[in-house]
C-alpha cells in the first residue's frame, strides 16, 4: 500500500490547470501548422496564421490560449495499491481552485444550472471521472473545455442497421449545424458503443488522445480519417469563413454495445483542445 | 484578400452603410462588452422602462467575457463568444441604437432582419485568438453589473481591433458565401 497525501494531488492539479490553458499541445500545434500549408483559401489562412501567433504569444507570456478557460474535466486513474490520505473530492477541487485564481483563468462555473446560474467564483466543481486501475500510481490528466464548442455537441442513439454510413450522416449532420460556432478549425472526439453515458465518456476520453495518433484498431483509424476529409468537404473552413480546412483530426474510441443499439456521441471541440498530464 | 479597413468608434449609420460583407476592419476607439447575463439584464430592465446603464446609439457590443489582468495588463485573454446566445435579446439592442456587434459565428434571421431595418453590421473576430486580440485592448473598465465578472458591462479602449464584416447592414452574409466557395459534397 503507498500513502499519497492529498494535497500532493491538489497541487499536481493546480499546476496542470495553469499549464493546459497557457502552453497548446504540440501535437494540435503541429497539426494546426500543417493545415495552414493545406488550406486553400487566403483568408482561411490568415485565421490559421492567427491561431498560430496566438499560441506563441500564449506560450510565451504565460496567459490563456483562449478566455474561456473551460470547465475543469479531470481523468483520473488510481492504482488499487493507493491510499488517499485525505479527502480526494475535496482535493481536486481545492487545486482547481487554487490553479485558476494563481493563473489568472477566467471562472466560468455557475453553480445551479437552471434556476440560479450564480458563479462559483473558482471554477469548481470539477467533473471528475475516477478509474481504478493496476499499480500503484495516480495518473491525472486535466482538460480543461471550453462551451462555445461543448454546445455544438451531439448524442445519437443510431440502430445498429445504421451502420458506417449511419455514423458518417450523423457526423456531417453535426458538423454542419455547428458552421461557424465552435471556432473551427475543429477537433472531434466521438464515442461509439457501450450505453448513453458510456458513449459521452468515451467522447471526451477521445479528446485527451494526440491528435495525430490514429486508433489502434485499423477499422476506426480509416473511419476517423475518412470523416475527417468528409468534413473538410464542408467548406466551412477556418472561422466558417470559407475554406477546405474545417477539422484537424477526428478521434474515436470504441467499446462493445448491447445487440439492439449503436449509441453515438460527438463531442465537439475547437483548436483549443487543451490537456496536461502527470503521473504521481 | 483585401486592404484592412481602418475604423473608428463612434459606428455612424454612414460608416456602417460603407462596409461589406467581407471587409477587414481594425476597430479603434470606445467598443462595449456584454455576454448572456448582462444582455439578460438589459433587456429586463428595458421591459420595466428603465434607462440603460449605457447609451448605445451608435456603439459597438464586443460578445466576449475577459480572463483577468494579470499585473500590468490592460485584460486578460480576450477573444470572442458565441453570438447566437444573444439573438433572443439583440433585436431590442439595435432598436436601441446599437450599431456594431463583434462575436463569431451566425446569427439568426430575426438579427439579420433587425440588422437591415436599423442598418447595422456584426463581425466576427477570430474565436480563439484571445491572447492576440488583447493586444489590441488598451483599457478595460467595467461599467455595469460589477457582480457579474467576468460577464459585466464594460468598456473597452482599444487600437487597431482585428476583425471582419460577416454580416453587412444590407443582410450579405459572408459565412454562406465564403462556404458555398469551398463547398464539395
Amino acid at each position: 500500500m503507498r500513502i499519497i497525501p492529498a494535497v500532493e494531488i491538489s497541487e499536481v492539479i493546480a499546476k496542470l490547470a495553469i499549464d493546459a490553458n497557457y502552453y497548446l499541445p504540440a501535437d494540435i500545434y503541429n497539426v494546426l501548422k500543417n493545415s495552414w500549408q493545406t488550406e486553400e483559401s487566403p483568408l482561411g489562412r490568415e485565421m490559421l496564421s492567427q491561431l498560430l501567433e496566438n499560441a506563441d504569444i500564449a506560450r510565451n507570456e504565460n496567459m490563456p490560449i483562449c478566455q474561456d478557460t473551460g470547465m475543469t474535466v479531470i481523468f483520473m486513474d488510481i492504482g488499487q495499491e493507493v491510499h488517499v490520505d485525505g479527502d480526494l473530492w475535496a482535493a481536486v477541487n481545492a487545486g482547481v481552485a487554487r490553479g485558476y485564481a494563481e493563473g489568472y483563468l477566467r471562472k466560468s462555473v455557475v453553480d445551479d444550472p437552471l434556476f440560479i446560474r450564480k458563479n462559483t467564483g473558482d471554477n469548481t466543481p470539477a467533473v471528475l471521472h475516477v478509474a481504478i486501475v493496476p499499480g500503484d500510481r495516480i495518473k491525472i490528466v486535466l482538460a480543461p473545455k471550453g462551451f462555445g464548442s461543448e454546445n455544438m455537441s451531439a448524442v445519437r442513439m443510431l440502430t445498429p442497421a445504421a451502420g458506417v454510413e449511419g455514423v458518417k450522416k450523423f457526423t456531417l449532420d453535426t458538423v454542419l449545424a455547428a458552421g461557424s460556432n465552435p471556432c473551427p478549425p475543429m477537433v472531434l472526439g466521438m464515442g461509439i458503443g457501450g450505453t448513453l453515458e458510456k458513449a459521452a465518456l468515451l467522447a471526451k476520453k477521445a479528446l485527451a488522445r494526440p491528435i495525430d495518433r490514429r486508433n489502434l484498431n485499423p477499422d476506426y483509424a480509416n473511419l476517423e480519417l475518412e470523416l475527417l476529409e468528409l468534413i473538410n468537404r464542408t467548406g466551412i473552413g477556418p472561422q466558417g469563413l470559407g475554406g477546405t480546412v474545417t477539422a484537424l483530426a477526428v478521434n474515436i474510441e470504441y467499446f462493445p454495445t448491447h445487440i439492439a443499439g449503436m449509441p453515438v456521441v460527438i463531442n465537439v471541440s475547437c483548436h483549443a483542445t487543451r490537456h496536461a498530464e502527470f503521473e504521481l | 484578400m483585401s486592404e484592412k479597413i481602418r475604423l473608428s468608434t463612434p459606428l455612424t449609420a454612414d460608416k456602417a452603410r460603407n462596409l461589406t460583407a467581407g471587409d477587414m476592419v481594425l476597430i479603434s476607439g470606445i467598443i462595449y462588452s456584454a455576454r448572456d447575463a448582462a444582455h439578460k439584464r438589459m433587456v429586463e430592465a428595458v421591459g420595466r422602462g428603465e434607462r440603460l446603464p449605457v447609451d448605445f446609439s451608435d456603439q459597438i457590443i464586443y460578445y466576449a467575457g475577459p480572463s483577468p489582468a494579470k499585473p500590468g495588463q490592460a485584460v486578460g485573454s480576450v477573444g470572442p463568444t458565441t453570438s447566437g446566445r444573444m439573438d433572443v435579446y439583440t433585436p431590442l439592442l439595435l432598436g436601441q441604437g446599437l450599431r456594431g456587434m463583434i462575436g463569431k459565428g451566425d446569427r439568426s434571421p430575426a438579427v439579420i432582419e433587425a440588422m437591415k431595418k436599423h442598418g447595422a453590421v456584426y463581425f466576427a473576430a477570430t474565436g480563439g485568438a484571445a491572447a492576440l486580440i488583447a493586444k489590441a485592448v488598451i483599457k478595460y473598465e467595467v461599467v455595469a453589473y460589477d457582480d457579474l465578472g467576468a460577464e459585466a458591462l464594460a468598456v473597452y479602449t482599444v487600437r487597431d481591433f482585428p476583425a471582419i464584416v460577416v454580416i453587412d447592414s444590407s443582410g450579405r452574409n459572408f459565412y454562406d458565401e465564403g462556404q458555398r466557395q469551398y463547398r464539395r459534397l
